[in-house]
Protein backbone atom coordinates (compact mmCIF):
# COMPACT_ATOMS: atom_id res chain seq x y z
CA UNK A 1 0.00 0.00 0.00
CA UNK A 2 1.46 3.48 -0.97
CA UNK A 3 0.41 6.99 -1.54
CA UNK A 4 2.23 9.91 -3.10
CA UNK A 5 3.03 12.52 -0.12
CA UNK A 6 1.03 15.74 -0.34
CA UNK A 7 4.43 18.28 0.57
CA UNK A 8 7.04 16.07 -2.05
CA UNK A 9 5.65 13.63 -4.02
CA UNK A 10 7.54 10.77 -3.25
CA UNK A 11 6.03 7.65 -2.48
CA UNK A 12 5.10 6.64 0.96
CA UNK A 13 4.62 3.08 1.92
CA UNK A 14 2.20 2.16 4.20
CA UNK A 15 2.39 -0.99 6.73
CA UNK A 16 -0.43 -3.68 6.38
CA UNK A 17 -1.46 -2.58 10.06
CA UNK A 18 -1.73 0.84 9.01
CA UNK A 19 -4.91 2.79 10.82
CA UNK A 20 -6.38 5.90 9.93
CA UNK A 21 -5.30 8.62 12.03
CA UNK A 22 -2.02 6.78 11.95
CA UNK A 23 1.05 9.59 11.77
CA UNK A 24 3.57 8.53 9.38
CA UNK A 25 6.72 10.28 7.93
CA UNK A 26 7.56 10.85 3.96
CA UNK A 27 11.24 9.14 3.89
CA UNK A 28 12.21 11.56 1.10
CA UNK A 29 11.39 14.95 2.99
CA UNK A 30 10.83 13.77 6.44
CA UNK A 31 7.21 15.68 6.23
CA UNK A 32 5.32 13.98 9.11
CA UNK A 33 2.08 12.86 7.61
CA UNK A 34 -1.09 11.48 8.98
CA UNK A 35 -3.05 8.47 6.91
CA UNK A 36 -7.00 10.06 6.56
CA UNK A 37 -8.00 6.53 4.64
CA UNK A 38 -7.27 3.05 3.18
CA UNK A 39 -9.47 2.53 0.70
CA UNK A 40 -7.83 4.22 -1.31
CA UNK A 41 -5.23 5.11 0.68
CA UNK A 42 -4.71 8.81 1.66
CA UNK A 43 -2.69 10.91 3.76
CA UNK A 44 -2.35 14.62 4.23
CA UNK A 45 0.26 17.08 6.45
CA UNK A 46 -0.31 16.13 10.33
CA UNK A 47 -1.93 19.09 12.62
CA UNK A 48 0.95 21.58 13.73
CA UNK A 49 1.48 20.80 17.83
CA UNK A 50 -1.25 23.15 19.75
CA UNK A 51 -0.24 24.71 23.40
CA UNK A 52 -1.98 21.70 24.85
CA UNK A 53 -0.17 19.29 23.24
CA UNK A 54 1.51 16.54 24.91
CA UNK A 55 2.27 14.87 28.44
CA UNK B 1 -15.56 -6.26 26.20
CA UNK B 2 -15.79 -3.47 24.35
CA UNK B 3 -13.60 -0.83 24.66
CA UNK B 4 -13.82 3.04 23.55
CA UNK B 5 -10.50 4.49 22.26
CA UNK B 6 -10.47 8.06 22.17
CA UNK B 7 -7.37 9.42 20.18
CA UNK B 8 -6.62 12.17 18.37
CA UNK B 9 -4.03 11.03 15.87
CA UNK B 10 -3.00 7.56 16.51
CA UNK B 11 1.00 8.14 17.24
CA UNK B 12 2.99 4.84 18.25
CA UNK B 13 2.11 4.49 21.99
CA UNK B 14 -1.72 4.10 20.36
CA UNK B 15 -0.60 1.75 17.83
CA UNK B 16 0.89 -0.32 20.59
CA UNK B 17 -2.19 -0.23 22.49
CA UNK B 18 -4.36 -1.18 19.67
CA UNK B 19 -1.50 -4.08 18.92
CA UNK B 20 -2.32 -5.38 22.88
CA UNK B 21 -6.19 -4.99 22.86
CA UNK B 22 -6.08 -6.83 19.43
CA UNK B 23 -3.83 -9.69 20.82
CA UNK B 24 -6.79 -9.73 23.67
CA UNK B 25 -9.36 -9.84 21.20
CA UNK B 26 -10.73 -7.18 22.95
CA UNK B 27 -13.60 -5.15 20.55
CA UNK B 28 -12.11 -1.63 19.58
CA UNK B 29 -14.30 1.29 18.97
CA UNK B 30 -11.73 4.31 17.56
CA UNK B 31 -13.20 7.59 18.92
CA UNK B 32 -11.80 10.69 17.05
CA UNK B 33 -11.71 13.05 19.35
CA UNK B 34 -11.89 15.78 16.11
CA UNK B 35 -14.99 14.17 14.80
CA UNK B 36 -17.10 12.82 17.70
CA UNK B 37 -20.21 14.94 18.93
CA UNK B 38 -22.06 15.15 22.25
CA UNK B 39 -25.62 14.69 22.73
CA UNK B 40 -26.30 15.77 26.59
CA UNK B 41 -28.09 13.05 28.45
CA UNK B 42 -27.90 10.39 24.95
CA UNK B 43 -24.80 7.69 25.06
CA UNK B 44 -22.60 8.38 22.66
CA UNK B 45 -21.08 5.02 22.22
CA UNK B 46 -21.90 1.46 23.60
CA UNK B 47 -18.65 0.43 25.57
CA UNK B 48 -17.75 -0.69 28.92
CA UNK B 49 -14.44 1.58 29.43
CA UNK B 50 -12.91 4.72 27.46
CA UNK B 51 -9.21 4.76 27.37
CA UNK B 52 -8.21 8.15 26.56
CA UNK B 53 -5.23 8.91 24.28
CA UNK B 54 -6.47 12.58 23.36
CA UNK B 55 -3.16 14.32 21.95
CA UNK B 56 -4.94 17.87 23.71
CA UNK B 57 -6.08 17.87 27.09
CA UNK B 58 -8.55 20.34 26.60
CA UNK B 59 -10.24 17.90 24.58
CA UNK B 60 -9.08 14.70 26.45
CA UNK B 61 -10.92 16.34 29.99
CA UNK B 62 -14.33 17.66 28.46
CA UNK B 63 -14.64 14.20 26.70
CA UNK B 64 -14.18 12.21 29.74
CA UNK B 65 -16.39 14.57 31.81
CA UNK B 66 -18.83 13.97 28.97
CA UNK B 67 -18.42 10.15 28.95
CA UNK B 68 -18.22 9.87 32.62
CA UNK B 69 -21.99 11.77 33.08
CA UNK B 70 -23.41 8.53 30.62
CA UNK B 71 -22.36 6.21 33.18
CA UNK B 72 -19.11 4.76 31.33
CA UNK B 73 -16.00 4.20 33.33
CA UNK B 74 -13.37 5.84 31.74
CA UNK B 75 -9.04 5.64 32.06
CA UNK B 76 -8.35 7.99 33.55
CA UNK B 77 -11.15 9.96 35.22
CA UNK B 78 -11.76 13.43 34.48
CA UNK B 79 -10.81 14.30 38.04
CA UNK B 80 -7.46 12.83 37.60
CA UNK B 81 -7.05 14.70 33.61
CA UNK B 82 -8.25 18.48 35.70
CA UNK B 83 -5.57 17.61 38.53
CA UNK B 84 -2.82 16.40 36.30
CA UNK B 85 -3.42 18.69 33.56
CA UNK B 86 -2.68 21.65 35.50
CA UNK B 87 0.34 22.05 37.44
CA UNK B 88 -0.80 24.23 40.06
CA UNK B 89 -3.67 21.69 40.98
CA UNK B 90 -1.35 18.67 40.84
CA UNK B 91 0.78 20.88 43.65
CA UNK B 92 -1.58 20.97 45.43
CA UNK B 93 -3.00 17.94 45.68
CA UNK B 94 0.39 16.94 46.04
CA UNK B 95 1.01 19.15 48.95
CA UNK B 96 -2.55 18.21 50.67
CA UNK B 97 -1.31 14.22 50.56
CA UNK B 98 1.98 15.04 52.11
CA UNK B 99 3.67 14.15 48.57
CA UNK B 100 7.67 15.65 48.20
CA UNK B 101 8.04 18.34 45.90
CA UNK B 102 9.99 21.35 44.87
CA UNK B 103 8.99 24.33 46.75
CA UNK B 104 6.20 26.27 44.59
CA UNK B 105 5.11 29.83 44.70
CA UNK B 106 2.04 31.01 42.85
CA UNK B 107 1.12 34.47 42.12
CA UNK B 108 -1.15 36.39 39.75
CA UNK B 109 0.48 39.26 38.84
CA UNK B 110 3.87 40.00 37.23
CA UNK B 111 4.39 42.54 40.47
CA UNK B 112 3.56 39.94 42.96
CA UNK B 113 5.42 36.98 40.90
CA UNK B 114 8.88 39.13 40.95
CA UNK B 115 8.56 39.42 44.84
CA UNK B 116 7.93 36.09 45.08
CA UNK B 117 10.89 34.90 42.97
CA UNK B 118 13.19 37.38 44.47
CA UNK B 119 12.14 35.87 47.76
CA UNK B 120 12.82 32.60 46.63
CA UNK B 121 16.04 33.43 45.14
CA UNK B 122 17.29 32.32 41.93
CA UNK B 123 17.19 30.42 39.76
CA UNK B 124 13.78 29.28 39.64
CA UNK B 125 11.85 27.70 37.15
CA UNK B 126 8.30 29.58 35.58
CA UNK B 127 6.25 27.22 34.32
CA UNK B 128 3.20 27.55 32.46
CA UNK B 129 0.27 25.93 35.05
CA UNK B 130 -0.81 24.14 31.47
CA UNK B 131 1.33 22.85 29.42
CA UNK B 132 3.82 19.67 28.07
CA UNK B 133 6.95 18.42 26.33
CA UNK B 134 8.96 21.54 28.08
CA UNK B 135 6.79 23.67 26.53
CA UNK B 136 7.43 27.54 27.56
CA UNK B 137 9.14 26.37 30.46
CA UNK B 138 11.58 29.06 31.76
CA UNK B 139 14.89 28.98 33.86
CA UNK B 140 14.94 32.25 35.57
CA UNK B 141 18.41 33.15 36.57
CA UNK B 142 18.76 36.72 37.78
CA UNK B 143 16.12 39.84 38.35
CA UNK B 144 16.92 41.07 34.90
CA UNK B 145 15.26 37.94 33.42
CA UNK B 146 12.63 37.42 35.68
CA UNK B 147 11.39 41.29 34.48
CA UNK B 148 12.00 40.55 31.08
CA UNK B 149 9.73 37.21 30.93
CA UNK B 150 7.45 38.21 33.06
CA UNK B 151 6.41 41.14 31.04
CA UNK B 152 6.20 39.20 27.54
CA UNK B 153 3.82 36.37 29.77
CA UNK B 154 1.45 39.59 30.47
CA UNK B 155 2.20 41.40 27.11
CA UNK B 156 2.51 37.97 24.82
CA UNK B 157 0.75 35.22 26.28
CA UNK B 158 -3.14 34.18 26.67
CA UNK B 159 -5.03 34.59 29.94
CA UNK B 160 -3.76 31.81 31.15
CA UNK B 161 -0.08 32.78 31.35
CA UNK B 162 -0.79 35.20 33.80
CA UNK B 163 -1.19 32.45 36.55
CA UNK B 164 2.59 32.69 37.56
CA UNK B 165 3.76 29.13 38.61
CA UNK B 166 7.43 29.43 40.11
CA UNK B 167 9.01 26.42 41.22
CA UNK B 168 12.44 26.57 42.66
CA UNK B 169 15.01 24.80 40.43
CA UNK B 170 16.36 21.58 41.33
CA UNK B 171 19.88 21.27 40.20
CA UNK B 172 19.52 17.61 39.05
CA UNK B 173 22.46 14.93 38.14
CA UNK B 174 22.30 15.23 34.75
CA UNK B 175 18.74 13.20 34.47
CA UNK B 176 15.73 13.36 36.02
CA UNK B 177 12.98 9.56 36.58
CA UNK B 178 10.04 9.04 34.59
CA UNK B 179 8.14 6.25 36.65
CA UNK B 180 5.21 4.70 35.11
CA UNK B 181 2.19 3.45 37.98
CA UNK B 182 -0.44 1.49 36.75
CA UNK B 183 -3.09 1.25 39.22
CA UNK B 184 -1.32 0.00 42.75
CA UNK B 185 1.61 -0.52 41.27
CA UNK B 186 5.25 0.93 40.10
CA UNK B 187 5.51 -1.06 36.85
CA UNK B 188 8.32 0.19 35.57
CA UNK B 189 10.70 3.63 35.26
CA UNK B 190 13.89 5.05 33.27
CA UNK B 191 16.68 8.15 33.60
CA UNK B 192 16.00 10.94 31.57
CA UNK B 193 19.29 12.07 31.06
CA UNK B 194 20.09 14.99 28.96
CA UNK B 195 22.84 17.93 28.93
CA UNK B 196 19.74 20.22 29.04
CA UNK B 197 18.12 21.23 32.17
CA UNK B 198 14.77 20.06 30.88
CA UNK B 199 15.33 15.90 30.19
CA UNK B 200 11.85 15.54 28.40
CA UNK B 201 12.36 13.27 25.98
CA UNK B 202 10.26 14.87 23.30
CA UNK B 203 12.75 17.24 23.61
CA UNK B 204 16.04 15.30 22.93
CA UNK B 205 16.55 13.39 26.69
CA UNK B 206 17.88 9.89 26.61
CA UNK B 207 16.19 7.00 28.15
CA UNK B 208 17.64 4.27 30.44
CA UNK B 209 16.08 1.28 32.60
CA UNK B 210 15.93 2.78 36.18
CA UNK B 211 15.51 0.44 39.22
CA UNK B 212 11.91 0.70 40.90
CA UNK B 213 13.48 0.63 44.50
CA UNK B 214 11.11 0.46 47.18
CA UNK B 215 11.92 4.36 48.01
CA UNK B 216 11.03 4.93 44.41
CA UNK B 217 7.68 3.22 44.08
CA UNK B 218 6.72 4.20 47.73
CA UNK B 219 6.69 8.08 46.36
CA UNK B 220 5.40 7.48 42.81
CA UNK B 221 2.92 5.36 44.19
CA UNK B 222 1.80 8.15 46.97
CA UNK B 223 2.32 10.78 43.85
CA UNK B 224 -0.33 8.61 41.62
CA UNK B 225 -2.53 8.06 44.81
CA UNK B 226 -3.00 11.87 45.59
CA UNK B 227 -3.88 13.64 41.94
CA UNK B 228 -6.62 9.97 42.39
CA UNK B 229 -4.61 6.86 40.79
CA UNK B 230 -5.25 4.88 37.73
CA UNK B 231 -2.26 5.47 34.91
CA UNK B 232 0.15 8.05 35.44
CA UNK B 233 3.53 8.66 34.49
CA UNK B 234 5.61 10.68 37.28
CA UNK B 235 9.04 13.07 36.55
CA UNK B 236 10.95 12.91 39.72
CA UNK B 237 14.05 14.75 40.79
CA UNK B 238 16.96 13.53 42.74
CA UNK B 239 17.92 15.44 45.60
CA UNK B 240 20.34 15.62 48.37
CA UNK B 241 17.17 15.14 50.69
CA UNK B 242 15.60 12.23 48.46
CA UNK B 243 13.35 12.07 45.83
CA UNK B 244 10.69 14.83 44.75
CA UNK B 245 7.43 14.71 42.36
CA UNK B 246 7.50 16.78 39.57
CA UNK B 247 4.99 16.46 37.64
CA UNK B 248 2.17 13.94 37.07
CA UNK B 249 1.15 12.73 33.71
CA UNK B 250 -2.46 11.23 32.57
CA UNK B 251 -2.35 10.57 29.21
CA UNK B 252 1.71 9.29 29.33
CA UNK B 253 3.82 8.21 26.39
CA UNK B 254 6.14 5.31 26.50
CA UNK B 255 7.69 4.55 23.95
CA UNK B 256 11.24 5.43 24.49
CA UNK B 257 10.81 3.35 27.90
CA UNK B 258 9.34 -0.08 26.61
CA UNK B 259 13.01 -1.69 25.61
CA UNK B 260 15.13 -0.10 27.93
CA UNK B 261 12.68 -1.54 30.78
CA UNK B 262 11.97 -4.82 29.41
CA UNK B 263 8.12 -3.90 30.45
CA UNK B 264 5.01 -4.13 28.32
CA UNK B 265 3.88 -0.99 29.32
CA UNK B 266 0.97 -0.88 26.87
CA UNK B 267 0.21 -4.93 27.75
CA UNK B 268 0.07 -3.93 31.31
CA UNK B 269 -2.36 -0.95 30.82
CA UNK B 270 -4.62 -2.71 28.42
CA UNK B 271 -4.91 -5.30 31.53
CA UNK B 272 -5.89 -2.42 33.46
CA UNK B 273 -7.97 -1.43 31.42
CA UNK B 274 -10.07 -4.90 30.95
CA UNK B 275 -10.33 -4.66 34.90
CA UNK B 276 -11.92 -1.30 34.69
CA UNK B 277 -14.37 -2.56 32.30
CA UNK B 278 -15.27 -5.48 34.09
CA UNK B 279 -16.44 -3.16 36.73
CA UNK B 280 -13.12 -4.22 39.03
Amino acid sequence: MSVPCPVCDAVVQLTPDAVVSELVRCRECGSELEITDLDPPAVREAPVEEEDWGQ
Amino acid sequence: MRVGLLHSVIRLEEKMLLSELGRRGVDVVAIDDRAVTFTLGRRTVDVDVILERSINHSRALHALRLFESQGIACVNTPAVAATCGDKLLTSVALQEHGVPQPEVRVAFTPESALAAIEEMGYPVVLKPAVGSWGRLLAKVNDRDAAEALLEHKTVLGSYHHSIFYIQRFVAKPGRDIRAFVIGDECVAAIYRTSAHWITNTARGGHAAACPVTADLAGIALAGARAVGGGIVALDLFETADGLVVNEVNYTMEFRNSVEPTGVNIPARIVAYVIRRGAGR
